[in-house]
């Protein structure tokens, strides 16, 4: 049967719960952990940037393409409960686009956090979490499933099989595929029931990062010549990838360069083109068989040049950050604590062990942008602070029951 | 070159600095001539021609007329300059000294060697202007392409050469009265260093912080300000074994104790820590200096006195030691136009918590930087580095990593290039 190529949108959606200045003092003394005006502040920022504008132009493709055009999203759950406290509106937004049927909402785990690398009851418990989460918010379970970073090893592809997921999102990275293209399925090696669909970096990261690069060779960078990398490629693909953080459009890039404008001309014109539909990634599971295994036996993701995880586990600082933080959740789960068990969920956001990188000393810019700290020491110490306080308060409490 | 002290006999950093930029200048294809007031003879004669002020005639008899009258208007200038460098600590002394010397532009014997003492000292002022005269006579006896004098001692000498010899002149600023005397600033020695900087064809900072004061507060162009980083050179120092006797951390302050360091932060931030962890920690204040007695009483009145010790001024071997028996070092000051102290401590695997004020902290990155006024931060971090040993570890192996990249060679190789700039 012959069917047509497809592109498959993917956005990201997250916002960590960043620290707040917790210096030793308060070790023991005070138990709020978070930088609230801070992480309001740029909450209702990018929601009047990106996510509201950016929803508004994605409903008005849906209805005047007659669902031709179809995304998905995955939200986190640190972001979901921001919108819930300080932006209802955008949470309110999501669901209606929900409603058009178009859209398709991802499992991840509930805090964004890297626990498939080291804890499978953890990962376990907040992917089923998020789950209900979305069901509760959008009527229905995700059936895909998307990691935090697209970390994915064939370890972690088994367990998210498991789990009742049919398909998975995860890098095109060229460690893996070597001469293998991104824009086909794939299925895992380990659980060879679970699809694979592989972000296709190029074309991702030229609208993603590139796009308002003035010293790219390629910049200004047009629909029209846009779209007629996305022809070249699906001429022999089955599916394309193009998944990127949905902060892209009007906060990483700023809408007056076009961005916004940009995306809604390339979605008109491929379908004013023809031969190429857009699809969400459960219909692109169903659609298409997977054309081989992919062996994976070392976890990827999409950071950096490496495309591996050390950009949050790549030094003393935060292998010490993070095992400590993991040594702790034997007693967390013992400990029944619901003021607790929420900040364990937060402590395991994989923003914090990305502010203490110290790659970004050579390869600046991403890194820094995302960063609230000065220096990756900065942030290691804050955070252990943190970690203490948080240590007492479940050793306590267990000491009470 | 001008500078005022060479290893071995050195009372600040001024020297070691020389010393290392001479040596990499040397593998960089620059020839040096390294004048001093007070050479002993022991210096490394291997890395330049030392010249000692002291073995010089004042004004050559090769001078033309011409030349004498422009040396002696220019000495004029110099005339103007009152001799004492800091009212409070050398007023009284120069007073009297003043009185039984009369007018000391007129003692000035044109045709004496003069005994410098190469020493900082009351006759300060006087000693810059009589090595002012016999840089003169250098210059018309030498032949040589650049002039490059440091500090403010020096700067006299410096464009009394280039009168001489209309070569281009480039200063060396390693330290600027603002760092010294905070806004107490010592009109006399500002005069000297402004007239330095304007009369200079370059002027170097060892820091960008430096070259901020030199633009905004002596008013120079900034076109003509070039920040050059400090290097370090630690061949000759063999890493040192130490037994230690106490099992507790130790955090060390080590450095002269005066209003430019910032004693009082340290003292401040480890009455914070100790507060909150009595156990385990010990602090050390090494190093001597006017504010020594104030800090003292501020650790008694505190009550922290058992944990809190003070070792009085360091030298040679025991700043090594003292480095090696340390688990934490910090540098809290106020202005620092480089500050060389931190590098020694983390060569020595010591992790170092530096003040933002300080021109090292634009070239480290595995350096713990705070305000140094903000002690809560200092306290932080000081606990951050009691307490978590990944937190040591790391500082320590990148640290060791960082300062050993810290060539003089480089540094050198960027001060060879303003000089063929000013070279035409």
């Amino acid at each position: 049967m012959q069917t047509n190529p497809s592109i498959c949108f993917y956005f990201q959606v997250h916002q960590p719960d960043r620290l707040r200045q917790y210096r030793f003092f308060d070790i023991g003394n005070d138990h709020y952990y978070f930088d609230e005006f801070l992480n309001r502040t740029i909450l209702r920022r990018v929601a009047d940037t990106c996510y509201l504008p950016m929803n508004a132009l994605i409903k008005d493709l849906i209805v005047s393409t007659k669902g031709q055009f179809k995304v998905a999203f995955s939200i986190s759950g640190s972001a979901i409960d921001q919108f819930e406290k300080y932006a209802p509106e955008v949470l309110e937004s999501f669901r209606d686009l929900a409603s058009t049927g178009c859209v398709e909402f991802l499992g991840e785990t509930y805090s964004h956090s890297l626990a498939s690398l080291t804890n499978p009851d953890q990962f376990t418990a907040q992917v089923k979490m998020h789950s209900d989460l979305i069901k509760k918010h959008f009527g229905k379970k995700p059936a895909s499933f998307r990691n935090t970073e697209l970390v994915y090893s064939d370890q972690i592809g088994k367990m998210v099989s498991k789990l009742g997921f049919s398909c998975m999102l995860t890098e095109g990275a060229r460690g893996i595929l070597g001469w293998k293209s991104p824009n086909y399925l794939y299925t895992c090696a380990a659980a060879p029931k679970l699809k694979l669909l592989l972000r296709n970096f190029k074309l991702s990261d030229d609208m993603a990062f590139r796009f308002s690069n003035q010293s790219w060779n390629e910049w200004p960078l047009t629909a029209d010549k846009y779209v007629a990398w996305l022809q070249e490629a699906a001429g022999d693909a089955q599916v394309i990838n193009l998944f990127m953080d949905y902060e892209t459009f009007g906060e990483h890039q700023k809408a007056s360069g076009g961005i916004l404008e940009f995306f809604k001309a390339v979605v008109k014109l491929v379908l004013a083109k023809g031969g190429i539909d857009f699809i969400t990634p459960a219909q692109a599971a169903k659609k298409f068989d997977g054309v081989a295994e992919l062996n994976v036996p070392y976890p990827i993701s999409w950071a950096d040049e490496e495309r591996d995880t050390t950009a949050w586990l790549g030094n003393e600082l935060q292998n010490e950050a993070f095992s400590k933080l993991y040594a702790l959740s034997d007693k967390v789960v013992a400990a029944e604590d619901a003021a607790i068990t929420k900040d364990f969920l937060r402590l395991q956001e994989s923003d914090h062990f990305y502010y203490m990188c110290t790659k970004f000393f050579s390869d600046g810019a991403v890194h820094s942008y995302f960063n609230p700290y000065a220096s990756p020491y900065d942030a290691f110490i804050n955070y252990m602070n943190v970690l203490s306080d948080f240590a007492l308060r479940v050793n306590n409490k267990l000491k009470q029951d | 070159m001008f500078g005022w002290e060479f290893p071995p006999h050195i009372a600040g950093g001024l020297g070691t600095a020389c010393y290392g930029m001479v040596k990499g200048l040397l593998h960089n294809d620059v020839e040096v001539l390294f004048v001093m007031p007070s050479a002993s003879g022991d210096e490394d004669g291997t890395v330049a021609k030392i010249i000692n002020a002291s073995d010089v005639e004042a004004v050559a008899s090769t001078s033309t007329p011409i030349d004498v009258l422009e040396k002696l208007n220019f000495l004029r200038i110099g005339s103007n300059m009152v001799p004492y460098i800091d009212p409070i600590a050398f007023g009284e002394l120069v007073e009297s000294e003043r009185r039984t010397q009369g007018e000391w532009l007129e003692k000035i014997n044109f045709k004496q060697k003069y005994k410098f003492s190469g020493k900082y000292g009351a006759n300060l002022m006087e000693e810059v202007a009589r090595y002012a005269m016999v840089a003169a006579t250098i210059a018309t006896q030498h032949d040589f392409d650049v002039i490059h004098a440091h500090d403010w001692l020096t700067y006299l000498a410096g464009i009394a050469a280039k009168r001489v010899s209309g070569k281009p002149l480039v200063i060396h600023v390693h330290a600027t009265e603002f760092d010294r005397s905070g806004e107490r600033v010592n009109t006399e020695v500002f005069r000297l260093e402004k007239m330095g900087m304007e009369a200079a064809d370059r002027v170097m900072t060892v820091s960008n912080l430096t070259r901020n004061i030199v633009v905004n507060k002596y008013g120079i162009n900034p076109a003509k300000v070039v920040t050059v980083h400090n290097a370090v050179d630690f061949s000759g120092k063999d890493e040192l074994v130490v037994t230690r006797n106490v099992p507790e951390k130790v955090v060390t302050f080590l450095g002269r104790i005066t209003f430019q360091k910032g004693p009082e932060y340290f003292i401040e931030a480890a009455a914070k820590v100790l507060k909150r962890c009595p156990e385990g920690v010990r602090f050390v204040m090494a190093g001597s200096g006017d504010l020594l007695n104030k800090s003292i009483r501020r650790v008694a009145a505190l009550g922290i006195a058992d944990k809190f010790h003070f070792t009085g001024f360091l030298r040679g071997m025991d700043v090594q030691k003292m480095f090696a028996y340390s688990d934490v070092y910090v540098m809290p000051s106020v202005s620092e136009p480089f500050g060389i102290s931190p590098l020694e401590a983390m060569r020595t695997g010591v992790p170092t918590i530096i003040s933002k004020q300080s021109g090292v902290a634009e070239v480290l990155r595995h350096a713990i930087k705070v305000d140094f006024w903000d002690v809560d931060a200092l306290s932080d971090a000081i606990y951050g580095l009691i307490k978590y040993p990944a937190l040591v570890d790391m500082a320590s192996r990148c640290g060791l990593d960082e300062v050993n990249s810290l060539k003089w060679d480089h540094a050198a190789e960027k001060i060879k290039k303003v000089y063929e700039s000013v070279i035409e």
